[in-house]
């Protein structure tokens, strides 16, 4: 097997193992717009990283862990709805890095490659990013879970048993900002939200415990990306797409399984 | 035996921009005593609920808890999104954990014992407010809050519900403080009753509060009159501001029942 595909493997399943509780999160938390809007902002973190000339992967990472903050002091201000605030940054923020990637003159940037991902050009350098912030994510994710599950379940609730709520859900937001940014090369700005929210919402039909809903968004992301992959190498597809298509198909199987075979 | 008091407002107001949402809340919650809030929609009631359990700060005025207090909130309703896979075990068991036997209890002791593995999405109204009883009594509170405990049961569901609350602040001794519409189905089963819009209109027994003219006037001859037997006294005075002069409710008002 040729070693890019190996990579490509090794990164597109510890992102997806990483992706599956998180994005268990976005869904019971209705945070998909949300993810989307991080997503966008990606493009600005790369564009600002070759005008600083700081690495990339730490660039996005930042961008994304900035609007992160930005949105949620913005939110309490109440000046727009929320969706409306995701709206105008997402969209201002994705301009924003058009705009500067094209004011830079010495630097050509694939775009396509940022927009829809190229999953087939994981570096060694990039696995380091994804094994490393990925279980930095998972370890801390563990650490909150019950907290986080407890302001999901009823914020109220939680804060009168003393969950630091505010605290907790900032803590989500910056997780699933890292998540965005070192799952951008797998699949792209515009796809990055569908590995978070259809795995997820797949694995809620075999699902009885926040758990296992968790687990299984994982293990079905994983095969995503597997499938993805292989669909790519065989059939010459674009790799990121491939893993989406992949993952649709899962959730439309699953959706439409017979009742004996999934839990309520 | 005289009540402890759990919780002391004085002089409460919360503002929410340019709406005065509670003037001059005065409110002493004690052990052994249950206390309810009634009132219009829009009263201020959950406010000032949320004011005791510190989710709101007020705007000025003083709060005094006793230190430790432990608190069991009862929230108006529980809005789990479907796709979040939750039993009742995995409900009352976050984000602290329990042993399961001590949840067996606490479901046993509402009479839910039986639900204890169902899916949360599957309770019925009633099921879902014992859960959350149940949920509540699992922190061994020293002080229950319970925001409109019977919303979305039926009639009897309600005297039931009502009856298992009495049940407990006589096992417990634990102080009671719940908001409610309906006057008439409470009062047998609380010890005092502040009536609230905006300001504490009238406070004190409930066949005092139910016959108090500014009872009346709020909620209008239609529910009163089903609560009119008593003969009318007024029992309280307003000051220059219009507001009321509350009787505070007196530890020995509680006592004895």
């Amino acid at each position: 097997m040729d070693q890019f595909l190996l990579l490509a493997l090794t990164g597109g399943v510890g992102i997806a193992a990483v992706a599956g509780p998180l994005g268990s999160f976005v869904v019971w938390r209705r945070m998909a717009y949300f993810g989307d809007t991080l997503a966008h902002s990606a493009l600005l973190g790369i564009a600002l990283g070759f005008l600083f000339d700081i690495n990339l992967n730490l660039a996005v990472v930042a961008c994304c862990v900035l609007l992160a903050l930005l949105l949620v002091s913005l939110q309490r201000q109440h000046l727009v709805a929320t969706d409306t605030l995701l709206g105008i940054m997402a969209h201002s923020s994705l301009s924003l890095g058009l705009v500067t990637v094209s004011l830079l003159d010495s630097v050509r940037i694939d775009l396509m490659e940022y927009l829809f991902g190229d999953l087939l050009a994981i570096s060694p350098e990039d696995l380091y990013w994804i094994y490393g912030g990925g279980l930095l994510v998972l370890l801390l994710l563990w650490r909150l879970w019950d907290q986080l599950l407890a302001i999901t379940i009823n914020e109220e609730l939680a804060r009168v048993e003393g969950v630091p709520a505010t605290w907790v859900r900032l803590a989500l937001m910056l997780l699933i900002a890292t998540v965005i940014a070192v799952a951008m090369k797998l699949v792209g700005i515009l796809l990055i939200t569908s590995l978070l929210v259809i795995p997820a919402a797949a694995a809620r039909r075999l699902s009885h415990t926040p758990e296992q809903m968790a687990v299984y968004a994982s293990l079905l992301g994983m095969l995503a990306v597997v499938g993805g992959i292989s669909a790519s190498w065989y059939w010459d597809t674009p790799a990121g797409p491939s893993v989406v298509v992949c993952s649709l198909l899962e959730f439309l199987l699953l959706y439409t399984a017979p009742a004996k075979l999934r839990s309520r | 035996m005289p009540n402890r008091d759990l919780v002391r407002l004085s002089q409460v107001n919360v503002r929410f921009g340019q709406d005065r949402v509670l003037n001059n809340i005065n409110l002493n919650l004690h052990d052994n005593c249950i206390t309810t809030l009634i009132g219009p929609n829009g009263a201020g009631k959950t406010t000032l609920v949320k004011v005791i359990l510190g989710l709101v700060q007020p705007n000025n005025g003083n709060i005094w808890r006793e230190s430790g207090l432990r608190i069991g909130y009862m929230p108006q309703k529980l809005h789990i999104d479907r796709t979040l896979p939750l039993t009742v075990a995995r409900f009352m068991r976050t984000p602290t954990r329990v042993p399961v036997a001590a949840m067996r209890e606490a479901l046993a002791a509402v009479g839910a014992g039986h639900l204890l593995d169902k899916s949360i999405h599957d309770l019925s109204g009633g099921e879902t407010q014992r859960v959350l009883l149940a949920r509540a009594l699992l922190r061994d509170p020293q002080l229950l809050v319970l925001d409109e405990p019977v919303q979305g049961v039926d009639l009897n569901g309600q005297i039931e519900l009502y009856r298992l609350i009495t049940s407990i602040r006589e096992q417990r001794h634990c102080g009671v403080l719940m908001i409610s519409h309906d006057l008439h189905l409470v009062m047998a089963s609380t010890d005092h009753v502040v009536c609230l819009n905006h300001h504490v209109c009238c406070s004190g027994h409930p066949e005092a509060v139910s016959n108090d003219p500014s009872f009346l006037e709020l909620f209008g001859p239609a529910q009163a009159s089903t609560l009119a037997l008593y003969n009318h006294h007024h029992n309280h005075r307003h000051d220059i501001h219009g507001d009321v002069i509350t009787d505070q409710p007196q530890p020995d008002c509680c006592s004895g029942h």
